[in-house]
């Protein structure tokens, strides 16, 4: 009796997931390779999303499953084809790199599946290349740099020198801190990216000290960013060419940073649309229960990564759960029904954020922890450059 | 022309050139004189920064973790040649190439499963962490005068014990004809991996000496070890003294390109062609001066004496 009752119940363990409707979410990232650093802290920051929903959209659960893109286009492009034709999920997000997204949305789009961009925003998707089903949860790359440059006039910056890897990413960077930088570039360096990237920038940094520029602007995102702030302090350039930064000195590098002494670091400048110091209740609850969870403050990619899962959930929410009214769950990701943890925002024509831009610098906390602060808000309710160009069919 | 610039790119540039010939120069010995491809060289560079790193942290002074260190390398060097590469020896290269490359897909997984996927910041101690004044106005990070240092100190070794020794000798003898070494009564195997633990002891090295500038992380050999391939390529395989010429002459060359190539390129193009380009072919240079060699003394520049 017993042994038929065990049956019974393992039986109807095993039919139960046939029963329950779900939502399924494909989630991009970088899990292998240095940059897995960052895949992980967005993994992280899913996993704990799914918690704060109790694993429910409405009354679906909602399953994640994961995409490792191993930091190349063309595999981030595969692992999306599965995840659309094999998995056949209902949205697909994540994309740390504006290279692998630009490979693979056309994968997403065709397929009449919704794209949510939780990190990358290349100028191509906000403009030409917009489309009705593409979301960003992030910014458009130009538009973090060219915060940057307005906080270089600000302080009445007169020239500048500038580094980032060449790709993608890097290029509209570098556009976008040109595009409102008032002063003179007097050089500017792009290096080789990817998983065999430079990281030795002796040459690089021995030729902004010698272009006697007034201040350095550099992006350089992931492991690298350990890589350049160690040179920069070594190299003893912190009073000579003051340190201004665009996604580099972030929550992941800055624990590395400190367990090795950099201090060079502390007081540097960037500029971004969040900070674990924004005070609003969905922001509060993010950060003190990542700390708490994993032991580390949040990155912007975890922040982002975080809103994303709750967009998603606003647009199953709106539908009812009924996930093949596309119309509908367009309609209410476009009126952003949810608690950011950057505060409300709006959608602009382009599915881009519409957002603020804070200045930031580098801090140590009451626990003497290296973590970041809000200085000023660069930007109110920023518009990319490039939404003009996007003509929505 | 700004001559204190060229004179600090020219010191980064040899210690880029001293760096690479502690990789190439294990390299060179490995497949010079056990005539085996060790494509998995870059992984033992990585394991010698992960290992460093980890020591630092855990004794809090990075040259006691480097002297510790060391040895380890050497015994995960022994490790390899003892469980893999002996089997290998009498294969062709491509098994070998295959082989390594295996080996260098688990290495970067194991260092992943230990270390986690993050990597390791190194600290220094202060006396390496800040800057020393050469002449006036010209300051150069201490670390990197170390690292020349390191660099130059070991070339003289290694040129000592391959010339002056008797293991030097028979690693010479090795090199020039394997065959008759073997018959002379020389324990060939021994031999072999004493040659092999001292090659990862040399990429070890050279991890542990760029770990507190980049840090160590999953896959940092794999794009050193194609550079290393190019030095010794051009150097002659087999030959130290083309392996140290070889290495100085494409961290300079290296160097030099990614600082002055876009100044040159601006004499005679616009200057947003030559800030696109210049980067491109800088990356290309090492592979160009490669591809001359190859077609002019094929044997390398410093080839050791004939078979």
């Amino acid at each position: 009796m017993k042994k038929i009752l065990t049956a019974a119940l393992a039986a109807s363990m095993l039919t139960t997931p046939a029963w329950a409707k779900e939502v399924k979410i494909g989630f991009v990232t970088t899990l292998t390779t240095g940059a897995a650093v960052i895949g992980n802290d967005m993994k992280n920051a899913v996993e704990l999303a799914l918690e704060h929903m109790g694993g429910k959209m409405g009354d679906l659960d909602a399953v994640v499953i994961y995409g490792d893109d191993g930091f190349k286009p063309e595999t981030g492009k595969q692992v999306t084809d599965k995840l659309v034709k094999q998995d056949n999920v209902d949205f697909v997000t994540g994309y740390i790199w504006s290279h692998v997204l630009l490979a693979s949305r056309k994968s997403v789009l065709d397929a009449g599946k919704f794209l949510i961009s939780a990190n990358a925003g290349p100028s191509q998707v906000a403009g030409k290349l917009c489309n009705k089903n593409f979301f960003s949860t992030s910014w458009q790359n130009d538009s973090t740099t060219m915060a940057v440059g307005e906080v270089l006039n600000q302080k009445g910056v007169k020239s500048l020198y500038i580094m980032a890897p060449n790709y993608a990413a890097g290029k509209d960077m570098v556009a976008g801190v040109e595009r409102t930088f008032k002063g003179k570039v007097l050089g500017k360096d792009l290096t080789k990216w990817g998983a065999d990237a430079q990281l030795d920038f002796s040459a690089e940094l021995a030729k902004a000290k010698a272009s006697g520029a007034e201040a350095l602007f550099v992006f350089y995102p992931g492991a690298a960013a350990g890589a350049f702030v160690k040179q920069y302090h070594q190299a003893g350039l912190k009073d000579i060419l003051p340190l201004y930064s665009a996604f580099t000195v972030d929550a992941l590098s800055l624990p590395k940073l400190q367990a090795a002494n950099f201090e060079s670091v502390l007081g540097s400048v960037f500029t971004q649309e969040w900070d674990p110091t924004l005070d609003n209740a969905a922001n509060k609850k993010f950060v003190s229960s990542f700390k708490a969870k994993y032991g580390t403050y949040p990155s912007f990619y975890a922040a982002q990564s975080y809103d994303a899962m709750f967009l998603i959930k606003s647009a199953v929410e709106a539908v009812n759960g009924d996930l093949t009214n596309m119309d509908g769950m367009r309609d209410a990701m476009m009126a952003v029904k949810y608690d950011s943890v950057r505060g409300p925002y709006t959608y602009g024509v382009n599915h881009m954020p519409v957002e603020n831009f804070y200045e930031r610098e580098v801090v140590a906390d009451a626990d003497g922890v290296w973590t970041t602060r809000v200085v000023s808000t660069v930007y109110k309710d920023h518009v990319d450059p490039f939404a003009a160009e996007c003509h929505m069919e | 022309m700004d001559y204190d610039l060229l004179f600090i790119q020219t010191l980064n540039g040899i210690q880029l050139g001293l760096l690479l010939f502690l990789v190439a120069s294990g390299l060179t010995l490995v497949f010079g004189i056990l005539d085996f491809v060790n494509l998995a060289h870059g992984s033992l560079y990585m394991f010698g920064a992960f290992i460093c790193a980890w020591l630092t942290l855990q004794l809090g002074n990075f040259i006691y973790a480097v002297l510790l260190a060391l040895p380890l390398t050497g015994l995960l060097g022994l490790a390899v040649e003892r469980l893999m590469a002996r089997y290998l020896y009498t294969r062709d290269h491509l098994d070998q190439v295959l082989a390594t490359f295996g080996l260098i897909l688990v290495l970067d997984t194991l260092a992943h499963l230990i270390w986690g996927p993050a990597g390791i910041a190194v600290p220094l101690p202060g006396w390496l962490r800040g800057q020393v004044e050469v002449f006036n106005g010209v300051v150069v990070p201490s670390f990197r005068l170390l690292i020349i240092a390191t660099g130059l100190v070991t070339a003289a070794f290694l040129f000592w014990l391959v010339n002056y020794t008797r293991l030097g000798m028979l690693i010479r003898a090795g090199a020039s004809n394997r065959t008759m070494v073997s018959a002379l009564g020389i324990d060939i195997q021994t031999l072999f991996a004493l040659v092999f633990a001292l090659g990862a002891m040399l990429a070890g090295l050279a991890g542990m000496l760029i770990a507190p500038i980049t840090e160590a992380s999953i896959g940092m050999g794999n794009n050193i070890i194609i550079t290393a391939f190019v030095v010794i390529i051009i150097g002659g395989i087999g030959s130290m003294k083309g392996a140290f010429i070889g290495a100085l002459l494409i961290g300079l060359i290296d160097t030099l390109g990614r600082s002055f190539l876009d100044d040159l390129f601006k004499l005679f193009m616009p200057s947003d062609a030559a800030e696109t380009s210049a980067p491109a072919v800088s990356a290309m240079l090492i592979y160009i001066i490669m591809a001359m060699v190859l077609a002019i003394r094929p044997q390398g520049l410093f080839p050791p004496k004939v078979r």
